[in-house]
């Protein structure tokens, strides 16, 4: 494994005192990689995740960010440290335009810097050019998946978080999303996400965990992950068709 | 019926909508109807009084600038009547808003803001009396402008400021990142902190708006009307009923809602009376709930 | 001796009449969560109702109609329960803040037409003659305080048994539930509101009686009786005693009546006469600082049973966000 960017350790987090969602799960992610954490419904994915990124309060355990101890930084910290957190639902500003929801998240950036970075997004993300006077809650489920996730890199994080960034998606759009995350990571940025299609995001993903009641109970590459039994049996035994009701987002 | 009720409808409309700017912020970012905003008008002005009685105390008496009948202390004046108003707002968010929004109930919140009002108004009749009070005494002569209306050089003066007040709020709401951030935070308070928005930074901002544009407000109705400690809770209904009009979180909505009742008033107060005045208000705050509620310019709530 | 126990029944007497408004208070606060700050307007109405349909006619304005006093009670619980129910049906589908700012004009347009609508309220000199239960009684003062003290006593205590007995019953409990989840209670639909609006305009009703009680006992009412300081007051009574608490509204009423009484005899005996509105001020400053206070340090009053924070489940967890993002 390369260089490590961000390294969770232990970490034990909550909404109530005493009742933690999140029972000691560690996890690492090295620079350049695709890091996917996957698990039953109301594993405790989401609430890790978002414990990750300053929006569960931890009660134990350690993240630390290109060796920087960030378990106690505030969310709205995160962007500066060098972590973009792109929610699983209300991702987007509906009522600002594209652009502004676009500049609305350049707060860390030199002014100057903004219009040229705002042009990058747009290359990346050519469907959002023509609709960057729309107003964001008019786009389509895809398109704001895009905005969201453009919203994410446009501050050069060193690592881009995502809830399930599929979730919701009609199929056409899934691939579209899982794409757009292999094309972003060629572009070397690190990526970690939560994902319930597990098929689609072990395609894409370098390593993967399997979260349990709030632990991470296993590791490996992504690619043979599918096929391990552990796996099988932990999450995948009693993976339904389509997965599920959602559980406790 | 005469014409002059457009005149005098504008000046009592950008009044209200100059209190209702505060109002529509603080609802659509911290979420809680401040009944004390009326109240940060009366103590704006009076400390705009004040400060003006200060200089004239120091430096004598300086003419006013012609045509109008105030000069540069009151215009110095009220600049530290705005300073002095958002600092108030601020530290009543400090010690009050603040700590009871953190424990999550926005009800509460209100309740206080109305405990809040009764606390400063009185303080206010305590320190200045009941008895009204005025910047000047003079009398201004008002000229006729065509169609049976007539306006003052004050009252030009002050339609004028509003406007540019309100054209710079507008400009510094769509063209700014503390606009766009105000926005962020008013649409998604959770996204806002993801997207690395300082809420509490924002929160500061919103009640210095909102604290300077009540001072001023309250400063021209002291210019026009009178100052009294009650100045403010008197136009709260007027500023309530103009913010939902507009449709909460908009500004311009605000202050076309204020316009709109402001003409509504003057309309009233020509044909039926001015001891009716206060109604207006109610009637269309009632109508608005019934057939649209999101106001003119609103959106509907998530 | 016999002047202090006729002070003693005065001051119970006027202290219980507020509880009654607080009571009622309590139902549409404490128990649904129904945000009144126009309460001084349905006061009022009570009043203004009671005291029309009872004074002897009087040629300046629209009646009286010499009706016996127990009919002007009813039908100030009537009149005051259809303009809260009113109220109720125009903001119930919103959010609170609305409710808070229509009943807030509520009290603004009542407080205008007592002053104004000189036919039917006889304007800024208010009704007087107004017929007193014991008016017989009244050349021995100590006997007709005693029984009107009488009379609030069990008016009140019947109001608050019924309270007791309501929140129990099935009824109070989904006013409870309603209560607890503002969001499920608007999405909810029309049988909520319903229930809602239902509480609402008892609530309503008993202020009014309130008020009317008050105009007989006084047999005299204008609209400085009726300015926001009453809301405050009243809301001040609550807190203190603890919403959702029908004893505590009793006492909370009973107790911050004492202290603003207890403290208006202190600045009329400390302060020269013309100090003497300027020291009233003060004492408005004392009790909103007051207000606050508790709000921070004890939100719950001495018998509040308003929970803090949903504990359990998937609210607790959305109140826990909120909060986290509160400021």
């Amino acid at each position: 494994m390369s260089e490590t960017v961000l390294d969770v350790h232990d970490l034990e987090a909550g909404y109530e005192p005493g009742v933690p969602i999140v029972r000691g799960a560690s996890i690492t992610v090295g620079k350049g990689e695709i890091v996917v954490v996957l698990g039953p419904n109301g594993a405790g994915k989401s609430s890790f995740i978002k414990a990750i990124a300053g929006l569960v309060p931890i009660t134990a355990g350690t993240v630390f960010l290109d060796g920087k101890d960030i378990t106690a930084a505030p969310a709205h910290t995160m962007v500066r440290l060098g972590l973009a957190f792109v929610p699983q639902t209300e991702n987007i500003f509906p009522l600002m335009s594209v652009e502004d929801n676009l500049k609305v998240a350049c707060g860390i950036l030199e002014r100057r810097e903004i219009p040229a970075r705002i042009d990058e997004m747009y290359a990346a993300f050519p469907d959002l050019v023509r609709q960057r006077r729309t107003a964001a809650g008019n786009l389509s489920g895809g398109q704001r998946q895009m905005l969201a996730v453009a919203r994410a890199l446009i501050v050069h994080p060193k690592v881009l978080v995502l809830d399930e960034p599929s979730a919701g998606l009609s199929p056409k759009f899934v691939s579209m999303v899982f794409e757009m995350l292999a094309g972003i990571r060629k572009s070397g940025v690190t990526i970690l996400l939560v994902e319930q299609n597990a098929k689609a995001a072990l395609a894409i993903g370098d390593r993967a965990y399997v979260l349990v009641e709030g632990k991470d109970r296993h590791e490996g590459v992504a690619s043979e992950l599918w096929n391990d039994p552990v796996v099988a049996e932990l999450y995948l035994g009693q993976r339904p068709a389509r997965a599920g009701k959602g559980g406790a987002a | 019926m005469s014409l002059q009720f457009v005149v005098d409808g504008l000046l009592t409309g950008s009044m209200i909508g100059l209190g209702a700017i505060g109002v529509t912020l603080t609802y659509s970012i911290l979420r809680f109807s401040n009944f004390a905003h009326g109240d940060f008008m009366a103590w704006g002005t009076y400390a705009t009084l004040a400060v003006v009685s200060a200089i004239g105390a120091t430096f004598g008496r300086m003419a006013p600038i012609a045509p109008l009948s105030f000069g540069w202390p009151l215009l110095v004046a009220l600049v530290v009547g705005m300073a002095f108003t958002a600092l108030l707002a601020l530290l009543l968010d400090k010690v009050l808003f603040s700590r009871l929004r953190s424990q999550g109930q926005a009800i509460i919140v209100v309740m206080a803001s109305f405990g809040a009002s009764m606390a400063l108004r009185s303080l206010l009749e305590f320190t200045f009396t009941s008895r009204p009070t005025y910047f000047s005494r003079a009398i201004q002569i008002a000229m006729p402008v065509g169609f049976g209306i007539r306006i003052t050089p004050d009252q030009i003066a002050l339609l004028l400021l509003t406007a540019v007040l309100v054209l710079g709020v507008h400009l510094l709401m769509t063209r700014t990142q503390t606009g766009r951030a105000m926005q962020a935070l008013s649409q998604n308070a959770a996204l806002a902190r993801i997207v690395g928005i300082d809420v509490a930074s924002v929160v500061r901002v919103t009640w210095v708006i909102g604290g300077a544009l009540a001072c001023v407000a309250g400063v021209t109705i002291g210019i026009l009307v009178q100052i009294r400690p009650f100045m403010g809770f008197d136009m709260l209904l007027p500023m309530f009923a103009a913010a939902i009009l507009g449709g909460i979180g908009s500004i311009p909505g605000a202050v076309l809602g204020g316009l709109i009742i402001g003409l509504a008033e003057a309309a009233a107060v020509q044909l039926i009376g001015a001891e009716w005045r206060a109604a207006v208000s109610f009637i269309i705050l009632m109508a608005v709930l019934f057939v649209r509620p999101i106001g003119l310019f609103g959106v509907r709530e998530r | 001796m016999i002047d202090i126990i006729g002070y003693g029944a005065f001051f119970l007497t006027t202290a219980l009449i507020f509880s009654l408004v607080t009571l009622g208070l309590n139902l549409q606060w404490g128990l649904t969560g129904l945000f009144n700050v126009g309460l001084a307007g349905f006061v009022a109405i009570g009043a203004y109702t009671s005291a029309l349909l009872t004074t002897p006619d009087d040629a300046a304005r629209l009646g009286g109609f010499g009706l016996p006093i127990l009919v002007g009670w009813l039908g100030a619980m009537v009149v005051g329960g259809i303009a809260a129910a009113l109220t109720g049906m125009a903001t119930l589908r919103l959010r609170s803040d609305y409710l808070a700012i229509t009943t807030f004009g509520v009290a603004v347009v009542v407080q205008l037409v007592a002053l104004n609508a000189q036919k039917l309220t006889g304007g800024p000199f208010g009704i007087g003659f107004i017929p007193r239960p014991f008016g017989s009684l009244a050349e021995t003062p100590l006997l007709f305080n005693l029984s009107n003290l009488a009379v609030v006593c069990a008016v009140t205590l019947i109001a608050y048994l019924a309270l007791e007995h309501l929140s129990r019953s099935p009824w109070g409990r989904v006013l409870k539930a309603l209560r607890e989840d503002e969001r499920a209670a608007i999405s909810l639909g029309k049988s909520a509101r319903f229930y809602r609006v239902q509480a609402f305009a008892v609530g309503g009703a008993i202020m009014a009686l309130a008020g009317a009680l008050q105009a007989h006992f006084t047999g005299f009412i204008a609209p400085d009786n009726y300015l926001p300081i009453l809301t405050f007051q009243v809301w001040v009574m609550l807190i203190v005693g603890g919403s959702g608490s029908n004893l505590g509204a009793v006492i909370g009423s009973i107790l911050v009546w004492g202290i603003w009484a207890g403290s208006g005899t202190l600045t009329s005996a400390l302060f020269a006469p013309e100090q003497q509105a300027r020291a009233a001020s003060l004492q408005i400053v004392a009790i909103g600082v007051m207000l606050c206070v508790i709000l921070l340090i004890r939100p719950n009053g001495l018998f509040g049973d308003r929970p803090r924070r949903p504990r359990f489940g998937k609210r607790a967890k959305a109140a826990a966000i909120k909060s986290s993002f509160g400021s």
